[in-house]
């Protein structure tokens, strides 16, 4: 209850906020940081609890973007539409990929999505109808009532999947899905002889985590107004979703969420005050110093801190 | 009395080389039945089919009047087949207190039965439950094992010390290089020739 209504009041004051006579520039910042929040969360539903390190978040993200462009160009589709095609393709995809799970384990998984993302992106290079290698510009269709700018409206979009996305993988965790999955991360083989239809659960992992990443990339056309291969499949994304939760910590749905905005806003930071290739480095250094020094996140330190001081 | 598992002529391949070769057994309900051989000789692997690990490729397996070799080893575990691992898995994530107040081995292998016994099965495999532990903690082991069986569980005991298998079971059957080479009660397969010569290789 208590979480549902503060889930509520997060969502009101994003639509508070964007009301607000703000510098617009924020809600072109926080979008991206929320955008991370997705991503993130989504990849600790499969990485996290199941302990399937996807390396191809940026091949979800992306399939989602091209899903939403080709929807516009095509139909003129509303912003919502394209995000639930862009869910539909991007789960679809992840289903494909959970199939990969059959055979392929630990780093032979990670290898596999990473061939995927690169599978992907050369074939959308090779699209002319999306716009090939040098991309495709757009055109925003009007903003919608009450909202002054089209990045105003896509902060609150955001913040509503973000949202979702934190409940999806709450629930997740609490039910008897998460204890399924956390077996399979411990041990696959005593999983299944304890009952735990290991396939099933692996799959619908996949596909759910699959979903949200889509959902996230699907707004990043409108965001840009502007979709090319190269960046929409960056490996930035596939890096920054796996370090988030690594950072935040993993065996809980606040830990990616708390890894995402603490790296996704200094990302942001170090854009505007320093430069764009030091983003990389801030992800690199952090990751390292995380893994080395709490490699249970943020979360772990926290009940370290809870235990010392009692 | 109505078998609870049959195994009939099943058989399993690792490219060339026969792990099992058409096997047949039958176990009553209630039983406490032991399965020994010398490394290698296929019982891991008779206990993979059994419990789904590994899908044999002829043969049938029928637990309790249904064919089973086609099912996945969570449906096999839900029908009521559940088993232990030799190498003790247990799901650390859940149970990290536990694995800080257990730190012996015995401790492990109870875990391991326990974690086995959580899915409320029929038919218990327990994969050397005993391996490397002392004289006291197999007798430990042993009493669990007994007083399940009491319950109505029936058991299979894979393992290597024979003074436990001998004093647990009530039917033995001996395997070597995939094939049953004898079956009986413990006292008739410690003299079968057969046996002796698979484990003394005389």
């Amino acid at each position: 209850m208590k979480y549902w209504v503060s889930v509520a009041v997060l969502f009101l004051l994003s639509v508070a906020l964007a009301l607000a006579p703000t510098n617009d520039y924020f809600f072109y910042a926080a979008f991206v940081v929320l955008q991370f929040v997705v991503l993130s969360t989504a990849w600790n539903i499969l990485g996290g609890y199941a302990g399937y390190v996807n390396f191809g978040t940026g091949a979800f993200f992306a399939i989602g973007a091209y899903s939403a462009v080709v929807l516009f160009k095509w139909l003129g589709a509303p912003l919502a539409v394209q995000m639930v095609a862009g869910a539909a393709v991007s789960g679809l995809l992840g289903f494909s990929v959970g199939l990969l799970t059959l055979r392929l384990r630990g780093i032979f998984f990670a290898i596999a999505t990473v061939a995927v993302t690169f599978v992907l992106e050369t074939v959308m290079i090779n699209w002319r109808y999306v716009g090939g290698a040098t991309g495709l510009q757009l055109v925003r269709p009007a903003v919608i009532e009450p909202f002054d700018t089209y990045t105003r409206m896509l902060f609150v979009v955001m913040a509503l999947l973000a949202l979702i996305a934190i409940s999806v993988a709450r629930y997740v965790q609490d039910s008897w899905i998460g204890r399924g999955l956390r077996a399979i991360r411990d041990s696959e083989e005593a999983a299944e002889c304890s009952g735990v239809p290991t396939l099933k659960l692996k799959l619908f992992a996949c596909t759910i985590s699959g979903a949200l990443m889509g959902a996230a990339g699907a707004a990043m056309p409108m965001y840009l107004a502007f979709i090319e291969p190269a960046s929409t499949f960056s490996l930035n994304y596939s890096v920054s979703a796996l370090a988030m939760p690594m950072i935040g910590g993993t065996a809980h749905w606040i830990g990616p969420v708390i890894g995402a905005l603490i790296l996704a806003t200094i990302q942001q930071v170090v854009t505007v005050t320093i430069s764009n290739e030091i983003n990389v480095l801030v992800v690199g250094v952090l990751l390292v110093a995380f893994v080395v020094g709490a490699p249970d996140g943020v979360l772990g330190l926290f009940k370290r801190w809870l235990r010392s001081s009692k | 009395m109505a078998a609870l598992l049959q195994v009939k002529n099943v058989s399993k391949h690792f490219g060339g080389f026969t792990a099992l070769s058409a096997v047949s057994l039958e176990i009553a309900p209630g039983e406490r039945f032991g399965l020994i051989g010398p490394n290698g000789s296929g019982k891991t692997t008779l206990i993979n089919c059994v419990s789904g690990a590994l899908r044999n490729e002829s043969g049938s397996i029928v637990f309790d009047g249904e064919e089973v070799s086609r099912l996945a080893a969570y449906q096999r575990t839900r029908r009521g087949i559940a088993r232990s691992f030799q190498v003790p898995r247990p799901f650390h994530s859940m149970t990290v207190l536990e694995n800080l107040l257990v730190p012996t081995q015995v401790e492990l292998r109870k875990l391991e039965l326990a974690r086995a016994m959580a899915a409320r099965p029929r038919l218990l495999i327990s994969d050397e439950a005993m391996a490397g532990l002392s004289g006291g903690e197999v007798d430990e082991v042993l009493a669990i094992l007994f007083k399940l069986n009491d319950k109505g569980i029936t058991i299979i005991m894979i393992e290597h010390i024979m003074q436990a298998v001998m004093r647990f079971s009530q039917r033995i059957v001996c395997l070597d290089a995939g094939k049953i080479i004898c079956e009986g009660t413990p006292t008739s397969i410690v003299q079968n020739p057969d046996v002796q010569k698979a484990y003394l290789g005389a």
